[in-house]
């Protein structure tokens, strides 16, 4: 195995990995403040179009990428809304909202297919980005130095800021962070909110870096792999960086197992690369939940309607 | 004028039956509109997604056949949602059903006689109960989140099933397609009315979604889950264990999940193959809440949610409407009621008359 065979299979997971490394922290976020959103597959696919038909109508991907973001966030309201306002079930109504996401992205991309749009380039010039050995550190679109960015900025919001202590006291002790005089549904709605941006710029990634066509559901379940992901990292930012390019050489192992027969992929059925990012997941939970010096526990309120008593 | 939102003195009742039926009929009216505003035909596809089924009778075994597999898998996570208990994981325990059936299928495709087929039921519900009895276990023994392990073990159930269809499974005769050989005769579900795709699978499915009303309705273990549900410390005093009801709200939903599974793969499939998840185990959970959690109305929310589904392939041929722009209209139906619910336990009232006597009495009970 050459030194450029390991850069080109770093590059291919680092590229395939964005996308849940985005959703992933926006769904991290929402469950750190209690909140189990399963609409990510729904957010990210609306993202995917509105960042799609930004660029086909404007030509720039920046833009894209923010209309991404307020789509997304706008469309994970809607939940906000039903769970938080309403206290409607958050199972449900996740799962509603990925329905919806998939059915209303379908609808709007088939005004769009056949259309292709030009993607994202390497942010750096092609001495850096096409030099054989150094493009593994500048050989990347613009997308993945900001989801380095952001993993560093809401590692550090949740850890070092007041902000951030707030939102977790919200996610372990709704009630004790309702009486000390926090609003719990404000952070909630801001947290789902972010949940949302994130799904919808990750979401966004498939047309803007990855390929140029707009296919109907082009995330392939990507939104469940982020959900996976944040309980595999520990509901931890660092921990969920390393997890989201674990599964993606997951994922591009199952590629490498289902195009060659003769190599040590083979050594399991490209299917089963697949299922073991969802098996790893429940025995992280597993470990977790028994062996509380492990750190990382699922936030205590998570997924659990908060209803003052007045 | 200003709107407020007073809480009853007790749940209404007619708001808890009539919100599916409003929930229905607001989606109708702002589906069209969302379609309209989009750039299609929005009353169109209003009436070919919710009419067109009901009104063609040629559509209605359609229908009868799509909402077997959503009822059957509905009753049973109605009874999980009862307990307060989730069960997200019902994809999986549907594909794992009829993966264990099939597998009595291929054992037995040069056998004859009538009890091939009870035994590929069996194996199914089987099948369905023990991948349900995997989240079960890591909840009642390591206290793990049941709704991530379940939602996590539908894709391992998933990517298994790929594993088989496209590898050992795969049908040799089958011009190397990814799919498992056909049933043989003993292997297929009978049909029940002459000449029509309904076979006794629908009748099996209204048979215990019936079964499943007595048993909830009539049953202390009806009481048990419900107590569990709604009162969790009472049920401890009461000498309810709740690790006891965790096992049996799995088994039963996952088992039921898995029969339906293998009534597919006996029935309107005859085959596994790498389209043999519908999502009817996510679908279902929408059907349990429609049907308020009562097996007969998870019958009745079982039906309409068939009829998006034959509706959403009448609108793809008639109005080139994808096929997923069904989910649209699915995914409102669920949000509607979840948001109607308030009514039940609140009124709307005008700010600005005087309260009434009732009213007073309530605030002052609450």
């Amino acid at each position: 195995m050459s030194i450029e065979y390991v850069i080109a299979v770093f590059i291919t997971v680092v590229g395939a990995s964005t996308p849940i490394l985005f959703a992933g922290l926006g769904e991290l976020v929402t469950e750190k403040a209690g909140v189990l959103n399963l609409g990510v597959e729904g957010m990210m696919l609306i993202g995917a179009i509105a960042g799609f038909a930004t660029v086909d109508l404007t030509g720039n991907p920046w833009l894209a990428v923010v209309v991404a973001a307020a789509c997304a966030a706008a469309s994970s309201l809607i939940f906000a809304f039903l769970t938080l306002t309403l206290s409607a079930n958050q199972v449900a109504t996740g799962l509603a909202l990925t329905i919806f996401g998939t059915g209303l992205s379908s609808l709007i991309g088939r005004s769009f297919s056949g259309r292709a749009i030009h993607t994202f380039d390497t942010v750096f010039p092609d001495a850096l980005s096409k030099q054989p050995y150094l493009k593994v550190i500048f050989g990347y679109s613009p997308m993945v130095y900001l989801s380095f960015i952001m993993v560093i900025l809401v590692a550090w919001f949740l850890s070092r800021t007041r902000g951030g202590l707030i939102l977790r006291a919200v996610g372990e002790n709704d009630l004790s962070a309702h009486s000390i005089g926090y609003s719990v549904t404000g952070v909630r709605y801001a947290a789902i909110a972010f949940g949302g941006a994130m799904a919808g710029i990750g979401g966004a990634y498939f047309p803007l870096v990855l390929t140029p066509n707009w296919a109907e559901g082009l995330t392939g379940g990507r939104g469940w792999i982020a959900i996976a992901l944040v309980v595999f990292a520990g509901w931890r930012p660092y921990w969920l960086l390393g997890g989201a390019y674990f599964f993606g050489l997951l994922g591009t192992l199952e590629l490498y197992a289902k195009a060659s027969g003769a190599s040590w992929t083979s050594i399991l059925p490209s299917e089963m690369w697949a299922a073991l990012p969802y098996l790893a997941t429940v025995v992280v939970l597993a470990v977790i939940s028994v062996s509380k010096s492990a750190g990382g526990n699922a936030p205590a309120c998570l997924g659990k309607p908060f209803i003052p008593s007045t | 004028m200003r709107f407020k939102l007073e809480k009853r003195a007790e749940p209404s009742r007619f708001m808890l039956y009539a919100t599916p039926f409003g929930s229905v009929l607001v989606t109708m009216i702002v589906g069209a509109i969302i379609f309209s505003i989009i750039g299609y035909d929005g009353l169109g596809a209003v009436r070919e997604v919710f009419l067109t089924p009901i009104l063609n009778p040629l559509k209605w075994q359609e229908v009868a056949m799509k909402a077997s597999p959503l009822i059957l898998i509905g009753v049973g996570l109605a009874v999980g949602n009862r307990a307060s208990i989730w069960n997200i994981g019902a994809e999986g325990q549907y594909v794992a059903g009829a993966l264990a059936g099939t597998g009595v299928g291929l054992l037995t495709q040069n056998a004859t006689g009538p009890w091939i087929l009870p035994l590929m039921f069996a194996a199914g519900l089987a099948g369905g109960a023990a991948w349900g009895a995997i989240p079960a276990w890591l909840r009642t023994r390591f206290n793990v989140n049941e709704t991530l392990s379940s939602l996590m073990m539908s894709y391992v159930a998933i990517h298994m099933m790929n594993y088989f269809v496209t590898g050992p499974w795969k049908d040799p005769t089958g011009f190397s397609f990814p799919q498992t050989p056909l049933v043989t005769a003993d292997q297929t579900m009978p049909i029940l009315i002459p000449g029509t795709l309904v076979d006794y699978g629908i009748l099996f499915t209204l048979i215990i979604a019936v079964l499943m009303w007595v048993l909830m309705s009539r049953s202390v273990f009806g009481f048990q889950v419900r107590v569990v549900g709604s009162a969790p410390n009472a049920a401890r005093h009461g000498g309810f264990s709740q690790k006891h009801t965790i096992w049996l709200v799995f088994l039963i939903s996952g088992g039921l999940a898995g029969l339906a599974g293998i009534f597919q793969v006996t029935g309107p499939f005859g085959q596994m193959s790498l389209g043999f998840p519908q999502n009817y185990g996510f679908t279902a959970i929408i059907v349990a809440f429609l049907g308020r959690l009562n097996p007969l109305g998870v019958i009745a929310a079982g039906i309409v949610l068939a009829i998006t589904y034959v509706g959403g392939d009448i609108a793809q041929t008639a109005l080139q409407l994808p096929n997923a722009s069904k989910g649209i209209f699915q995914a409102m139906m669920l949000f509607f009621l979840l948001a109607s619910d308030i009514l039940i336990r609140y009124r709307v009232r005008i700010v600005g008359t005087a309260p009434t006597p009732a009213a007073e009495v309530a605030k002052g009970a609450a």
